[in-house]
């Protein structure tokens, strides 16, 4: 099991292989579906993004509402693929990696390369696990998409696994 | 047999109960399938993988919290005795606040959005839940309910077969379905199959199957045989648990069958994820 720290820099990501367990710590940034789509109309108007994606990492997620006395419900990742039409996009931005579950087109695989990005698959289903290594939770941009928005996580030893390696090697079975 | 009453307060709090519980305590038959599955894989993550997710079943079970951060849309199937009069207000109406009163006071999340295309604003209370209703003889109100996730809701997939098309054609479409959703639908998966009835009814039997408890087979001895041969061959499909390779891709195929017209044979895959959350009560 190899421990990461974000932000990632660019000789850790050679480090990072298909395959490998992690635990991450650190701070990352989340947003899925709705929150994708207005970034990618952003970065195609060429505007300025309500939050800072270069050298980050996001995580596919929309967190299940929490507890009293839990810094965040159930956090497990969502199916990446619906992200693959924003996602070369965002990683022109300088996005470093990804956090999701289940496979990613050839487009986002190419744009990987060339930016020299990691996608880590997280175990989708286990979020009640997951959540146990989120500390703490804050919205950074779209309050009004609630469980979509984009919120900051800082997260210690979060379980994860390079589903594809910047050199475009892949994990996921065919 | 004499008209029964039920209050519908009863409905509400039968509903708010059976959603919460199948959030946050998964089935025995999916438990133990997952145990069976960490004893057989080969994959050394997979079998990491499949330990991952029963320690996450203890955790929301312990905490009372959802298994899955997707609490998914919701499905009744209900069949509601002739007998029974629902007092203070309607049947429709008790099931939907007990839906609302589920995801709001449960912490699940809320996952609707009013309009498909344009809007997708969310309604913020999960409703409305989808309901099958069917009247049956009797003073019973008998509930089949899940919460669909849709990860795997989103591999799914109908096709209108025509006879010629055979077993071959009928198992091919299945396979075929499985494998366009890959790693997609958090494997391992359980398989729901409708075949038979018209367009609608083969994809309702489809969700009713991914329903029915695993650990069972279809009545049919032809159909349990189906079973249990697309469920080794989806094995060796080799897609692994949470789609990192290993031979537990599937966890349960189950199939359900309706009679069909003399052109037709429709076949309606409803993919499960492994949070195949299900129950059902009797009130
Ligand atoms: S497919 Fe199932 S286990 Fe996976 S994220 Fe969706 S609801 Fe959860």
């Amino acid at each position: 099991m190899k421990k990461i720290n974000l932000p990632l820099t660019d000789d850790a990501i050679n480090e990072l292989k298909a395959g490998d367990s992690v635990l991450i710590s650190g701070v990352m940034i989340t947003g899925r579906d709705a929150a994708h789509k207005r970034l990618y109309e952003l970065i195609e108007k060429n505007e300025e993004l309500p939050v800072n994606i270069k050298g980050e990492v996001i995580y596919y997620v929309g967190p299940a509402p929490a507890k009293p006395g839990h810094a965040v419900g159930p956090a497990g990742p969502t199916s990446s693929y619906r992200m693959d039409k924003y996602t070369p996009a965002l990683l022109d931005r300088g996005l470093k990696g990804m956090i999701g579950k289940g496979a990613r087109n050839q487009e986002v695989i190419d744009s990987m390369i060339k930016n020299h990005v990691v996608y880590f698959a997280a175990i989708g289903g286990a979020a009640a696990l997951i959540s146990k290594s989120i500390k703490k939770v804050e919205v950074l941009a779209y309050e009004d998409l609630g469980t979509e928005a984009i919120y900051q996580f800082e997260v210690e030893d979060f379980p994860a696994i390079v589903a594809i390696d910047a050199q475009g090697n892949s994990v996921l079975a065919k | 047999m004499e008209i029964r009453k039920i209050n519908s307060s009863v409905i509400t709090d039968t509903v708010k109960k059976l959603f919460m519980d199948m959030n946050y305590f998964i089935g025995e038959d999916i438990l133990t399938a997952l145990k069976n599955a960490e004893e057989t894989e080969i994959s050394p993550t997979g079998k990491s993988v499949l330990a991952q997710l029963i320690e996450n079943h203890k955790i929301a079970a312990e905490e009372e919290v959802p298994i899955c951060q997707d609490t998914g849309m919701a499905v009744l199937f209900v069949e509601y005795g002739d007998k029974v009069v629902i007092e203070n207000g309607s049947f429709e109406e008790a099931v939907q606040e007990g839906i609302r009163r589920a995801y709001i006071d449960g912490y699940l999340r809320k996952s609707v959005v009013t309009d498909p295309v344009f809007d997708r604003v969310n309604t913020k209370d999960n409703t409305p839940a989808i309901i099958y209703t069917s009247i049956v003889p009797g003073d019973k109100i008998k509930i089949l309910a899940g919460c669909k996730g849709f990860g795997s809701e989103n591999m799914s997939s109908i096709k209108m077969l025509t006879p010629s098309a055979g077993i071959e054609g009928v198992k091919k479409f299945i396979l075929d379905t499985v494998k366009y959703a890959g790693p997609n639908p958090c494997p391992p998966v359980v398989v729901g199959v409708g075949i038979g009835g018209t367009f609608e009814k083969a994809a309702m039997l489809a969700k009713k199957a991914t329903l029915r408890p695993i650990d069972t087979k279809n009545p049919n001895e032809r159909y349990a045989a189906l079973e249990e041969e697309l469920l080794t061959e989806i094995n060796k499909m080799g897609f692994g648990p949470a789609g990192l390779g290993g031979i537990n891709t599937a966890i349960g195929v189950n199939i359900e069958t309706f009679p069909t017209h003399i052109a037709g044979m429709p076949v309606a895959v409803n993919i499960c994820c492994h949070a195949a959350r299900h129950k059902e009560t009797e009130i």
